[in-house]
């Protein structure tokens, strides 16, 4: 069909890289995530995977579902193995193939930090991306350094829920003044598509920090992915904005109206006994959290 | 061109001289002047090469996978607990099936805290599926690492090269540096089958369901096996052009020994001038040394060992509660053969205490004198 | 739409990659047979603003002629695009009525 008869706009890329068939569970937001992620990327662009969801989600050998190189790695490997892919494209003359180093949570804020932040601290040209579905999802829901206060897993069980905050994975970041940071939201994918086309026109450094809802994980109905994952912005839990050298931050989805945090928590049985008094806990820390947050934001 | 290099040194060029492509690596003493030395080569431009100082040996390992996978020549190079850190990524290069070339510096491991030699750090990788070769002297370790990429790569296999802290590393020998020229004619550039290709993209790794995880062991073995073969093979052509022969075993004097020493690294040639003093008084002692020590030779150590009398273990190394582990492996490889000889196993020389002359001496002497080893570990040297 | 792949089987040691390597795609594995509920498009309502497309998970919808079109090989039937669409025009049936 040529583009001039087409009334069809499509807000993000038609293209699609990754195949269907996949072992993601019903409502993944890791598997949109990886979806959106390869229409920006296109396929020119080779993968590492340490452990994480994704491990499972690609398939079996002899298959898989990305539709470009990907190379599995152990748990706390991401960032330390693109980094040697990286100088190996850069040997071998290779510099316009990006390279993506794919971890989840527990890969990112936990077992894999010290790799990340080496290589935050060297600069290196790639581009790493952590799907946050907020704990060890692939082992069966055990709490991670992303699990925010409040939540149940089967480490942290209802008498016992997380007591303690989430670590801040970005202002950590930030603190290595990289070139780029962001966070998305599978809710947002013309933000998210965004960012990653941003993200790959940077030298340098890039960590995205993407919101991923996991339906068993968060005790949610899967077809309530998009509408969790919009809640978190809309109750100003997960700001989208961006962090360029470490220190210009700029909104990007404005968030002039914000919703009550119960709007987000209810959706989930993670948060199911938490009590009002815990809940006016969780939206006290947003709404400090928010003003923080504010204080840094360019305003231009 | 002869040059007198330290060990650490003899690392780096011969690193250099396979063109090795991308380096990875975290200082450790007594490995530092490795990495050192080749910072300095590659930011001469004298090496077209990334160097990328990694925050830990484990990133090290992780980054030459990354990169190897990616189809450039990996480099790195550690010690001791460097070593240990590695363990989990070590396992992933060789099942990725990976031709990463690394150097080891033995030292023994902490607590106490230790920089001196011992090959515990090594030995404790045996079954990580990768190929090591102890190495005697600066000029091995140079012309071990050009060939460890030449047998790596035709079988898809890592090797480690290994040397002893402080007796080779940082001991300055003469060594014959190779011409690039005539190295690059014996190494051709690395251009792997199977690699991170956006042409033809596979992903590696992946989930391996029972029904086929061990079909790849199985393949992984035989490769290892190949590489007995291979090492010898190489290590003749490499003689061919160099003058200099390397294998899977280093015999001295043993083809008509009564007593064969087995020794490994440096011993070696601290028991061949002990083999010299024997023959002048009229025993027939030999030195067998044994240089790859995975995959095991045991078919060329039947040979060497066959006629002997008597076999002398001499181990830098312990495996806690039961012997020395070149003893264990030779004793064990050797149990189904027809070969019924006593095989005495000594433990000296840990944490880098000195194995002299005279402390051989008095191994041969325990095991002339006795008819059967009392123990499956004989200490040597131990202040009990 | 993606082509429904081929299973591929390796019953030998001798005809395998060095290591575990990829030589094929997921879609032999119809994960349409994990749907409970099956979402169906009611085209005369559909306003064709591609929201369901583009929530797909999978990618399990397509577009064809401009419209968008799921496909029940690959649908796991998570119901993203029932509560996502704005006209509410993809019912949401139980499968093998």
């Amino acid at each position: 069909m040529s583009e001039k008869k087409r009334r069809l706009k499509l807000s993000i890329p038609e293209q699609e890289v990754m195949r269907p068939g996949n072992l993601a569970c019903q409502g993944c937001g890791a598997s949109l995530a990886m979806r959106y992620a390869l229409k920006a990327l296109g396929n020119n662009v080779i993968l590492d995977l340490p452990a994480c969801c994704w491990s499972v989600i690609d398939g079996p050998f002899p298959y898989s579902s990305v539709g470009v190189p990907l190379l599995h790695m152990a748990f706390e490997t991401a960032a330390s193995t693109a980094s040697g892919i990286r100088a190996a494209l850069k040997v071998l003359g290779k510099e316009d193939t990006k390279v993506v180093a794919w971890a989840g949570d527990g890969g990112t804020f936990d077992i894999g930090f010290q790799a990340l932040s080496g290589a935050a601290e060297r600069n290196e040209d790639i581009i790493y991306v952590c799907y946050d579905n907020e704990a060890y999802m692939n082992t069966g829901i055990q709490r991670s350094a992303a699990t925010p206060y409040g939540a149940w897993t089967t480490t942290t069980p209802v008498k016992h829920f997380k007591k303690l905050p989430k670590k801040n994975i970005v202002e950590i970041l930030a603190a290595h003044r990289i070139p780029y940071i962001a966070n998305l939201n599978v809710a947002y994918p013309e933000d998210f598509i965004k960012k990653f086309q941003k993200a790959m026109s940077i030298k340098g450094m890039k960590f995205l920090h993407i919101f991923s809802p996991c339906p068993p994980g968060w005790k949610m109905k899967p077809d309530d992915t998009i509408k969790v994952a919009r809640l978190a912005v809309q109750t100003r839990t997960f700001p989208l904005y961006e962090v360029e050298d470490g220190l210009k931050y700029t909104l990007n989805v404005k968030v002039n109206k914000p919703k009550p945090v119960i709007e987000y928590l209810r959706l989930q049985g993670r948060f199911k006994h938490l009590t009002e008094e815990q809940v006016s806990t969780i939206q006290k820390n947003v709404d400090e959290e928010w003003a923080l947050l504010m204080k840094k934001i360019d305003k231009e | 061109m002869k040059k007198v290099l330290m060990g650490n040194h003899a690392i780096s060029i011969g690193a250099t001289l396979s063109r090795v492509q991308v380096i990875a690596a975290y200082p450790i003493t007594p490995q530092t002047q490795v990495v050192e030395k080749l910072s300095e080569i590659v930011a001469n431009g004298e090496l077209d090469a990334e160097f990328i100082k990694v925050e830990s040996e484990h990133s090290a390992m992780a980054a030459s996978i990354g990169a190897a996978a990616a189809g450039a020549r990996a480099f790195t190079a550690t010690s001791a607990q460097g070593l240990l850190l590695m363990h989990e990524v070590l396992h992933w290069a060789s099942r990725a099936r990976l031709p990463i070339v690394m150097a080891n510096i033995n030292r023994a491991l902490a607590p106490g805290w230790t920089i001196w030699t011992d090959q515990n750090d090594s030995l404790s990788q045996r079954d990580t599926g990768w190929i090591q070769l102890y190495a005697s002297d600066n000029q091995e370790v140079l012309d071990s690492l050009i060939i460890a990429y030449k047998v790596a790569e035709q079988l898809s296999l890592p090797v480690m090269v290994i040397l002893d802290a402080f007796v080779l590393s940082h001991t300055y020998e003469p060594v014959e540096v190779p011409e690039q020229s005539e190295v690059d004619k014996f190494l051709p550039p690395f251009n792997p089958e199977w690699k991170l290709d956006v042409n033809n993209p596979h992903a590696f790794g992946g989930l391996t369901a029972p029904n086929i995880y061990m079909e790849f062991q199985y393949n992984h073995h035989n490769a290892m096996l190949k590489a007995k073969e291979l090492i010898n093979k190489e290590g003749e052509a490499f003689g061919k052009i160099f003058g200099r022969t390397y294998g899977n075993i280093d015999k001295y004097k043993t083809d008509d020994a009564d007593y064969i020493l087995l020794t490994s690294g440096t011993l070696a040639r601290t028991s061949n001038i002990v083999v010299d003093s024997y023959r002048e008084k009229g025993i027939k002692l030999g030195n067998l040394r044994v240089r790859t020590f995975r995959p095991f030779p045991t078919e060329e150590i039947y040979d060497a060992l066959k006629k002997a009398k008597k076999v002398f273990v001499v181990d830098r190394n312990l495996s806690y509660g039961h012997s020395g582990i070149f003893f264990e492996e030779t004793k064990a490889s050797l149990y189904n053969s027809d070969l019924d000889i006593p095989i005495f196993g000594f433990v000296t020389g840990l944490g880098g205490r000195d194995v002299t002359p005279e402390l051989i001496t008095e191994i041969v002497e325990h095991g002339i004198k006795s008819e059967k080893p009392e123990n499956d570990v004989i200490w040597m040297g131990v202040q009990k | 739409m993606f082509k429904p792949g081929k299973k591929i089987n390796f019953n030998s040691a001798k005809d395998l990659p060095p290591t575990p390597a990829s030589v094929g795609d997921m879609t032999h594995n119809f994960t349409g047979s994990w749907r409970n509920l099956r979402p169906i498009i009611d085209y005369e309502k559909c306003i064709d603003c591609m929201i369901c497309w583009k929530f797909c998970p999978e990618p399990a919808i397509f577009i064809e002629k401009e419209r968008p079109k799921i496909d029940y090989y690959f649908c796991k039937g998570c119901g993203i695009c029932v509560t996502e669409c704005p006209v509410k025009c993809i019912a949401f049936e139980e499968e093998g009525k």
